[in-house]
Order: C-alpha cells, then structure tokens, then sequence
C-alpha cells in the first residue's frame, strides 16, 4: 500500500468574479509521478499557488506528510518539503546559474550575519558544502557548463533545468513543475523526460502541470483533470484518456 | 580596479593612503577634514548599498541613522548631560540604537516596495529629523536646533584626538589621527561587506532583489531576510553617525536633511549599486567635487569677472543633477556596475 504526501481537501480560491479552483480534493501517494492538466485556465497554476503559500486560499486545507501545511508563509511549505518551478520562469536574472542554486540552499543552511562576517571554519565548511551540493546539481539537470554564466543569459530550456536545481537544492519530498516542457523542442523534453523518471526512481514524489498530452500520459502514474476550477476526473492515464467527461472539456474548448 | 589584484598594487595603495593626510595637510588641515568626511560618506554609501544595492529596497531616509548614531554619541560623551563615556563604549551603544531603528523603519514597510517604500522611507528620515528638533521639551534631550555642543573626542589612552601631537618630529594633528581610525574602520567595513556578499545571507538579500516571489518560493524568509537589510545597513549608519560627532564635536538637526540622504542615495546609484568598489569611488568623488568647486569656483570668477556669477553652491546641484540623469540615460548600472559575473568569468579562466 502506498501511503499519502499529501493531502489537499476541499481547496477553493476565487479571483473577483472567477471561481478559479472550487473544492478540489487531491491525495498524490508516495513516490509517485501525479500529473494535473486541463484547458487554459482550468486552476492549474492556481493550485499550485496556493498550495506554496504564494496566494491566500478562500477555504480547504492541506496536510503533508500527514500534518497540517503552514499556507500563510510560503518559507514554512518549502522548508516542510515542497518545491516547485513557474509556468513563466521566475529565475535570479542577474545571479550566475550556480548562484541561483546555491539560493535554494538557503532553507537546509543555518549561516547568520555574524557568521558571515567573521567567517568561522564552520561557516566556511558550510558554504563549501553548499557551492558543491549546488554543483552538483547543475551537474545533474545538465546545465553543469553554465554555472559561471548569469541565468538570464541561458537558453529557454536551460533556464527551465536550471529552476529544476534550484527546486531541488531546497531537498523537497515532493517537486511541483509547472508545464516544464514548454518552449522546449524534442530533444529537450526527451531529455527532461528522462530527468523526471529518474527522480522518482531516486523516490521523489513529483507534481506536473503539462500540455504535452504525450509526456503526461508517458510519464505519470496517476492523472487528475480540472475544468473550471474542479476536479472532473482523476485516475491512470489509460482511464483518464477515454473519460467522455475528459474528452467532452478538451473538445469543447479547443471548439471555441 | 584589477591594478588591486597584485601585491604590488596593494602595497602602493597602502602607502599612497598611510601618506595622504600628509601631503593633504601641505595643503592646509582644512583637506585632511574634507578627506575624512569624505570617508564617512564612504562609510554610510558601504551601508545604504546593503539596502538599496543587495536587497533593492529604495531607501530615502537613510540619513535618519546617521542622526541616531551622531545624537547617541552627542549625549553620553558631552556635557549636555555631563556623561562622558569613551569612545569605544559609545560606538557599539550607537550602532544598537541606530539598528533598532531600522528595524522600526523596517518592520511596518515590508509590505511596500519601489515608490511606496522611497516615500515611507522619506517620511521617517524626516520624522527623526523633526524630533531632534523638538525633543527639547518639556525635557531637554536633544537641545532643539541649537544642537549638542563641546562633545568630547576620540581618547585613545593618552592620545587626545583633538590635539596635535608630535611623533618623531612628525606634526600628527587631530584631524589625521582621524583620519587613520576611519581609514582602519573603512577597511573593516569593506572586508564585512565582501564577507556578506558572498555569503548565504547576503545571496538571499540579492535574491530578493531580483525576485521577490521566487526567493519566498525558495523557502527565504523574506520578511526576516529584509528586516535584516535595515538592521544592518542602519548599524553602520548609526558607526558612521558617531564618529562624525566626535569630529565635528557639535551636532545639530540641520546636519541631517533630506539632501543629505539623497546625497548619500546618488553615491551609490552613482557608483554602482552593489559594488563595493563603485560605491566607494562614487562615494569619494561626489564627497569631493563639492568642495573642490568651493575652492575653485569663486576665485576663478573672482579673477575673471571681478564678482561671483554662480554660487558654487548652485553649480553643485547642476552638476549633480546633470551628472545623475546622464548615468541613468547612458550607463544605468552606475559607472562601475556590480561584477558578481565578470569576477566569476575570471575564476574560471583561471581554472
Ligand atoms: N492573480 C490573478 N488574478 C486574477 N485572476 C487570476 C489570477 N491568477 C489566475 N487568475 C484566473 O484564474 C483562472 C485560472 O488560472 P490559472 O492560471 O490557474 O489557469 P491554468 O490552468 O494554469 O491555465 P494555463 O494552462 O493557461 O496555464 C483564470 O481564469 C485566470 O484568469
Ligand atoms: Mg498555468
């Protein structure tokens, strides 16, 4: 039996006059590849701001690892385990690629000002530790030969790997993407396929927001459908595929 | 400033600036004096850059941290209250002080950023300018505009820094003691700032420069992280604040006008935000156009046109003026613009 990460219940979140996700109940188990899609619109990206602490949510609760997330500050859902990427890149333009990494270390490391200022040797060993677990992770999501270069000076898809690093530095027990494939060609999301299916074999639970029908439904174990703001459907991708219900909100907005 | 690299370079640097107060003193102590204001300019640019060039917050009261610095010094080394602590004691009690009123500042404007926050920031430097002015009733604190006068200077066991001494047949005046006690803190003050830069905290300060909601989505604890920003930039204010006192030996609120924080602002902008070694340069040459125009100015019309047409006062704010809009028109990174990438290029050439 696999156990539950997480445990979204009843979470609502209204824009003015747009009811952007209306009670939706989400359990992604253990280890798990749980993919989110739906039409533009549908609450996706919503979803994932609330449940990061980045937007006030209107009602629901969360509970990860089986205690209740701390919503109103979004420090305290990173450092509880939870990391994501964003749909529109959110990079340190103006810090290196391993600088940026080396952010997402911040939560696991304890160095203060006074620290900093008098550089004691464990302050230093610890900044070394950081600088190499950073490296290392550029090495690993493949942007290793860039690390010196400042992220706003990579490539589209470089960028994209490069906030997967970042996520990962903050060591999180479950990664939240937000459409990681998009902007990328074949090649690239042959490559990040690989990378994903790789984390959870190193037993990372993963949260994937895409577009790329083929890299949901190739990749995931479990698939959950939003249509305005709700849950319509949420099961393996071979079900989730011929759900009418399903094909019913993908035709009908592409009609549109 | 790659010429700073070498060995070579540092000692000649050394050397140049252990002799300067001398071969500026030839000149009459008056430029020793400028020198050293100059370093406290260059001082309170090192801490507004935390602020305004690590952590982006745009800071228009800064001189409000000087102020705190200059009165605590004011208070409890004169004798308005007839205290007379040393020096040393006083610095540390100064930049506590100064450092719980960033925190002040800081704590009700987290939320703000950009314009807000410069207005808010402007409204506080002004406020703590205001009570200077007026806490001298129904108690006499700060003794209103008339100031806090005959504070005691810098006494280094049996150096008086207010007096000249002669070491070797050498004439060290008070100024140039001075100036070697500033030269030492600046030094401190710049390795602190390296130090901070390159260290979680301060990756973490630029980070939310760059991206607020990123840094929160990192796990930075954003507000901590920016309250820590106003703390520490206004502890060296509150240093500076307090050595300028000792100086000056006479404090009064019109030292700390909103002029002087926008002063102190362009010094960074001027330079570089977020390079240390653009804030100091930006720091020195606006602490210095202004007095070199005062000498220069008004002889140079006096021998031309027998009177003064232009105030150098008047020609200083032209060129200020004049001298910002073209950095924000033609190099809005400041003159020597942060080199966090170009320092890295190096490295790894080196490799
Ligand atoms: N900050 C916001 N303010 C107002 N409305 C918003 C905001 N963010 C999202 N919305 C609205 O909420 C709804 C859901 O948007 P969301 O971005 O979550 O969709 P999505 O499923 O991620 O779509 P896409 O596939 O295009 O990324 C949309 O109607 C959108 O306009
Ligand atoms: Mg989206």
């Amino acid at each position: 039996m696999t156990s539950a990460l997480l445990e979204a219940r009843g979470v609502g979140k209204r824009f003015g006059g747009v009811q952007a996700l209306k009670d939706v109940s989400i359990t992604i188990h253990q280890g798990e590849v749980y993919g989110l899609i739906g039409p533009n619109g549908a609450g996706k990206t919503t979803f994932f701001n609330v449940l990061t602490g980045l937007y006030p949510r209107d009602g629901g609760e969360v509970l990860f690892a089986g205690a209740p997330l701390n919503l109103a500050s979004p420090h305290e859902v990173a450092k509880a385990g939870i990391a994501r990427t964003f749909q529109n890149i959110r990079l340190f333009g103006n810090m290196t690629a391993l600088e940026n990494v080396m952010v997402g270390r911040h939560v696991r490391t304890h160095a203060g000002v006074f620290g900093a200022m008098l550089r004691l040797r464990s302050e230093r060993a610890e900044e070394e530790a950081i600088r190499r677990r950073s490296e290392e992770l550029l090495h690993y999501v493949g942007v290793a030969d860039r690390a010196n270069d400042l992220a706003r000076h990579l490539s589209y898809g470089d960028q994209r790997r490069l906030e997967i690093a970042r996520a990962l530095a903050t060591e999180p027990r479950l990664l939240a993407l937000d459409e990681p494939a998009a902007g990328m060609n074949a090649t690239e999301t042959a490559a990040l396929r690989v990378l994903i299916d790789g984390l959870r074999t190193d037993g990372l639970t993963v949260l994937l927001i895409e577009h790329d029908v083929k890299l949901v439904m190739g990749l995931c174990d479990r698939v959950a459908v939003l249509e305005y703001g709700e849950k319509i459907a949420e099961d393996v991708p071979a079900v989730v595929r011929a759900d009418p219900k399903v094909i019913e909100a993908y035709i009908g907005t592409s009609a549109h | 400033m790659s010429f700073l690299k070498g060995r070579t370079g540092l000692i000649i640097l050394g050397i140049a600036l252990l002799i300067l107060p001398f071969m500026l003193g030839m000149a009459g102590t008056a430029w020793v004096r400028i020198m050293n204001f100059a370093v406290l300019y260059v001082l309170l640019a090192l801490g507004l850059n935390i602020v305004v060039g690590y952590a982006g917050l745009l800071d228009l009261g800064y001189i409000a941290f000087f102020a705190v610095g200059a009165y605590v010094y004011a208070l409890l080394a004169s004798p308005h209250f007839g205290l007379h602590l040393p020096f040393w004691i006083i610095l540390p009690i100064g930049a506590f002080v100064a450092c719980i009123a960033g925190m002040v500042l800081g704590a009700p404007t987290l939320r703000l950023r950009g314009d807000y926050l410069a207005i808010v920031t402007l409204g506080f430097g002004e406020i703590v300018r205001i009570f200077m002015n007026n806490l001298s009733n129904p108690i006499n604190i700060t003794n209103g505009p008339k100031g806090v006068n005959l504070i005691d200077p810098f006494h280094i066991g049996p150096i008086n820094f207010a007096k000249t001494d002669t070491i070797a047949g050498l004439d060290v005046s008070g100024p140039i003691k001075y100036y070697y006690f500033l030269l030492l803190v600046l030094i401190g003050v710049i390795i602190i700032n390296r130090r901070l830069q390159d260290s979680r905290i301060g990756r973490a300060w630029v980070a939310i420069r760059e991206d607020e909601m990123a840094a929160k989505a990192a796990g930075i604890n954003t507000r901590n992280i920016k309250l820590l920003a106003f703390a520490m930039g206004a502890s060296f204010g509150g240093i500076s604040g307090g050595m300028f006192a000792a100086i000056q030996g006479f404090v009064s609120p019109e030292s700390f006008i909103l002029n002087e924080s926008i002063m102190v602002l362009a010094m960074v902008v001027l330079g570089g935000m977020g390079n240390i070694w653009g804030v100091v340069a930006g720091a020195i040459v606006l602490a210095f156009v202004p007095e070199i125009l005062r000498y220069t100015v008004e002889p140079a019309q006096m021998a031309l046109f027998g009177h003064t047409l232009i105030e150098p006062e008047v020609l200083r704010m032209l060129i200020f003026g004049s001298a910002l809009v073209l950095t924000m028109r033609f190099r809005p990174a400041g003159f020597w613009p942060e080199t966090r990438h170009k320092r890295e290029l190096v490295e790894a050439a080196e490799k």
